[in-house]
Parts: C-alpha cells; structure tokens; sequence
C-alpha cells in the first residue's frame, strides 16, 4: 500500500503535528512518502526526511504562497494519481481540513476525520476515532477507491531517525480557476501579556465572560498565578483581545500543567487545542456544557461570583508575591 | 443577488446523543433541530441584506421531513424561502454522498455565494464546504468572520493559525463563516407570521438528477465498522455550590500541589 503523508509547512518548517504523523504512519507495512507543498518549502521537505518517509515530494510553487486550499487540491491529486498513491493521510488544520474535503471530491475518495489512531488490516486502513465528545470509540474503514483520513492536532510525537529518504521536486500544473482567489491583506496581532504556549498556568476565558471589566478580573488571577491570559475565538472577535492569545482550531494548541477556562463551553475548536493540558478546571453555569467531559474538576457556577473570590483567596494565599 | 445558506438538521442538543447498536448512526429519533452554528451564516447572509444589497436569501437543507419544520426558525430570522431534499435514500450518507447532493440542489439555484456555518455538532470534520465547492467548480474560502459583496465579487476576512487575512472571492463562490461575526438575530413576531407563508420546496432525489444508489450508504465511500467504549479517563470531579466553590477549587489545585 502506497500512503502519502501531507506536510503542512509552517514559517519555513514542517509542523510537529505532520512530522509526529510520518513518524507514527512510518511504523506501519507500508510504502510511505510525504508531500510538502508552499513557496520556498524545499528545506521543510530536507528536514522532513528524518522522520521516516522512503520520500518527501516538494511541490514548490509560487501559486502555492497563499495558503489558500484550491491550488493545492490541484497539485496533491495529480501526485497521487501520479504515483498511484491509495491513502492519503493529514493532519487537521485550516488549510489541511479544506485540502482534505475538496480532495475527496476530486477523487471520489472516503474521507474519515477526527482519527486518533491508524492501522493496517488486511491490506486496508482502518481507524479510530472519538465521537459524542469522547464518550464512544468508533472503528471506521473505507470502501472502494482511494482512502483520506484527517487526523487529530497534537495525536502523534515526531521521533527522528537517521534519514534513508531524498527529496523528489514535483512540478504540477495547477488550472487558473484554482487562483481565483486573491489575498488583498495579511496580518498578525502580537500577544497581550506573557505568551500562552510556554505558560505553565493559563486562565482562559470564553463567551460566558460577559464584559470587558471581567476580563481584567481574570487577567489578574492569571498573574497572581504566575500564569497568562488565553481566550476563546468569541473574546478575539469582540475585538477584546489579541488574536496572538486565542487557543483553539485557529489559534494556538497549547499544554500547561494548568487550564482553568472560566465561561467556556468547550466546543471542538476550542477543544483541540488544549485537551492535551494536565489538569483542567471549568467554571460554567450550564450544567451540560461539554467542556466538563474532559476536565478534572467541574464547577457548575456563575464566574461572576467565582472568579472575584478565587483571585481574593490565591492573593491571600500567597501574601508575598506583588 | 442570491445567496444560498446550507443548514443542517441534527439531533436535538438537549438530549444526551448516543449511538445505535447496530447502524453506529446517531440516534436521531429524539427530536431535532437545525445545527446552531448554521444559523451563523444565515446571519452573514441577512447583515448583507440589512446593508442595503438587493438579494435572495434561499435556505438549502438535505434531511429527513422534519428539517421543514426545523427550517422555520431560519425563516421566521428572514431567509426568503427554503429548498430541501428530503429522501429516505439519503439517510446514511457519509462525506463523499452528502457533498453530491447537496452540490445538486444549491446547483438548481445558480446563487452568486452559499455561506456555510463554521461546523455541525453532530459531526465536526469541517470538510463539507470544500466538497460542495470542489463539485460547483468554484472559488471557497473558510473561517470567515465578515463577508461583503463587492462588485462581482466576495470581500471575506478570515482567521486562520497564522493570523488574519482579507481575501477577494470571484462569485459565485462558496465561503464558510466562522463563529463570532454578530450573534445570530432572533426572530421577530413580524417574522415568525411571516415564516409560515414563505415557500419550501421539498424535493427527491430524483428531482436532482441522482438515483438512490448515488447516496446512502451505497454511494458512501466510508463506513463505522465497529464500537468500543473509549479509553478509559476519569470523570471530572463536579461541584455546585456557587457559595463555597472558590474555596473548593483552591483546595483542589492545593492537593494537586498547583499553587
């Protein structure tokens, strides 16, 4: 079975989650080979090589600059037909969900997403999933025709080895309807307060929220932790926060040993990208939110009386720190 | 300009979900409703109304019979009127199906943009709208948080890993929104009357130019093969007491040593 490995390229490296991916897929009895596909991504294919794969097509391409899924649909489906390639396995992430959808289409391809886990039966892809927030297992195969699979961010480690693989350069034709559209503006927010990815405590908060003077409440317990602020998708829209502080499907994945989320529901984009954090706490006031699934202590209450008191007693708690 | 909004129709959230044993479908007998998200982008579509912009807002759904019923909160919120496909023989279908009809009954309207809600909370793999739009041979972009016509084309803002971008979409196009934007309006009594006279047309399979075996789980190119509990984690420790529940979850990072 030939089984290609999408590699999403981030600011000039492959990201850990594709590579963790390779790794993992490396493993099993198959021919693996992986794709990296941008502008300027051949030193992400050369890095990408010591995680496995037997090669690592790059496809570089100045249609390719920006990130924008159709273009990329073009030159990955003409690879796999190509190097008749039966199963072709991502990562989730913006680009890659898109990527994958439209990709199935072209191909008439099974897409199965959300897996969390990947074998080889019987000469067939077979994977697992969570489902009704992690409460049931699901096995989920194929049938017939060419095999896609999503992956969740953050389930597989990359682990290097000593590099057997080489970097093949791919060219492919890309259609001119695929570059319809045109990116007029780009730009990045810079993190308020300490950075949330290398934070060890994050106080992160959501819709539930409410007002501005809340979210000060809970940027103040966050330093009385020695911690950082992290919000939701909801609190960057309002414009009441940097988008550099977001955690979620379009924001950052992160893994402190803390996570107290406060007004959080805890809905998959938020989910996936910080369920990986050692011990969660939620505060929310409906009973069925489904953020407490997955934490390690719930609190069915209003933030508003919680939040106050909790910064209250962690000062008292630590009377020396400023 | 027309613009078409994709709803779904799922489970009602209330209600504990849970799996059948032996299709591994989700239990949909327990009443439903459209997907919460949806309503997102049907309010993406109205905000271009409320600007001023001439335009048709036509609701799409594919579902069982209920989704007509599901349907009138969207137009009592101002969609103009609603087109369903409503077939026993769709019932089953995974990705590559769905996408198949779907892509026919939004083709019959010819609309200049289809907005998508961000995701559906029955299923969440955020790959519908690519699908549909790979079948149109048109222009998509996702994650979107605010949409304007200009000219013959979409002016969208999107929010992605790496930041922030505006991008310029040719109609007809197809452009999936992402939370936030504004929260969904709610009805008006004006329009809940008004609702009840808007059109639906519910359609076959047939009337889409597919036969049965082009959907379900025939035309499906995935399956749920098997069930298993998952893997074992342990139950969150919940507490109620508004009063005392500051003091309980310092104690409890105090135990974990988290202070």
């Amino acid at each position: 079975m030939n089984i290609l490995v999408y590699i999403e390229e981030r600011h000039g490296r492959p990201s850990e989650d594709s590579l963790g991916l390779l790794s993992y897929v490396s493993s099993l009895d198959a021919a693996v080979s992986g794709v990296v596909c941008g502008f300027g991504v051949r030193e992400a294919a050369e890095e990408a090589l010591n995680y496995a794969p037997r090669e690592v097509f790059a496809i570089d391409d100045a249609r390719l600059h920006g990130r924008l899924p159709q273009p990329y649909v073009d030159a990955v489906a003409q690879l796999v037909r190509e190097q008749q390639i039966d199963a072709v396995l991502f990562v989730a992430s913006v680009l890659a969900s898109n990527l994958a959808g439209a990709l199935a289409a072209r191909l008439e391809a099974g897409l199965n997403w959300d897996l969390s886990d990947i074998v080889l039966r019987e000469g067939r892809l077979v994977g697992r999933k969570l489902v009704l927030g992690d409460t049931a297992c699901v096995e989920v195969g194929w049938e017939g025709g060419r095999e896609i699979a999503l992956f969740r961010p953050g389930t597989f480690e990359p682990h290097s080895v000593v590099s057997k693989g080489q970097v093949v350069d791919y060219a492919a034709s890309i259609e001119d309807h695929s570059t319809g559209v045109k990116v007029v503006e780009r730009w990045e927010e810079r993190a308020q307060g300490s950075p949330i990815e290398s934070a060890d405590v994050l106080v992160a908060v959501g819709r539930g929220v409410g007002d501005r003077a809340t979210l000060a409440d809970a940027e103040e317990l966050a330093r009385e932790l020695h911690g950082a602020l992290a919000v939701t998708m909801p609190i960057v829209d309002q414009g009441w926060y940097s988008h550099a502080n977001q955690v979620g499907q379009t924001g950052k994945t992160v893994r402190p040993r803390l996570y107290l989320a406060f007004g959080i529901s805890g809905a998959i984009q938020h989910r996936i990208g910080m369920e990986r954090s050692g011990t969660i706490v939620a505060v929310n006031t409906d009973p069925h939110a489904p953020i407490f699934s997955f934490s390690d202590l719930g609190v069915v209450a209003d933030l508003h009386v919680v939040l106050p008191k909790l910064r209250k007693l962690v000062r008292a708690e630590r009377p020396n720190d400023s | 300009m027309k613009v078409v909004v994709c709803m779904k129709e799922v489970p009602a959230q209330a209600v504990p979900r849970r799996l059948d044993r032996n299709s591994y479908r989700l239990v949909r007998s327990v009443g439903s409703e459209i997907n919460g998200a949806d309503h997102d982008a049907l309010e993406a579509a109205l905000l271009i109304k409320d600007t001023g912009t001439e335009c048709e807002i036509v609701v799409a759904s594919v579902g069982p019979t209920t989704v007509v019923g599901s349907l009138q909160h969207a137009l009592a919120m101002g969609a103009d009127r609603a087109v369903v496909v409503s077939d026993e023989a769709v019932a089953g279908s995974d990705l590559i199906a769905t996408s198949r009809v779907l892509s026919r009954l939004v083709a019959r309207e010819s609309p200049d943009l289809v907005l998508f809600g961000p995701q559906a909370s029955d299923s969440s793999g955020s790959v519908l709208w690519a699908a549909v739009a790979e079948r149109l041979g048109t222009p998509f972009v996702s994650n979107a948080t605010r949409v304007k016509p200009v000219g013959g084309a979409v002016e969208a803002t999107r929010q992605t890993e790496i930041g922030y971008e505006k991008v310029l979409v040719p109609q007809p196009c197809v452009i999936s929104v992402s939370g936030a934007g504004q929260k969904p309006r709610y009805p008006s009594l004006k329009g809940m009357v008004a609702a009840k006279r808007k059109e639906v047309v519910v359609l076959s399979l047939a009337d889409v130019g597919l036969s049965p075996t082009a959907c379900g789980i025939s035309g499906s190119m995935t399956r749920v093969l098997g069930m298993s509990p998952p893997p074992p984690r342990q139950k969150a420790l919940m507490i109620s007491d508004e009063n005392t529940a500051a003091e309980q979850i310092l104690a409890f990072l105090s135990s974990r040593r988290l202070l």
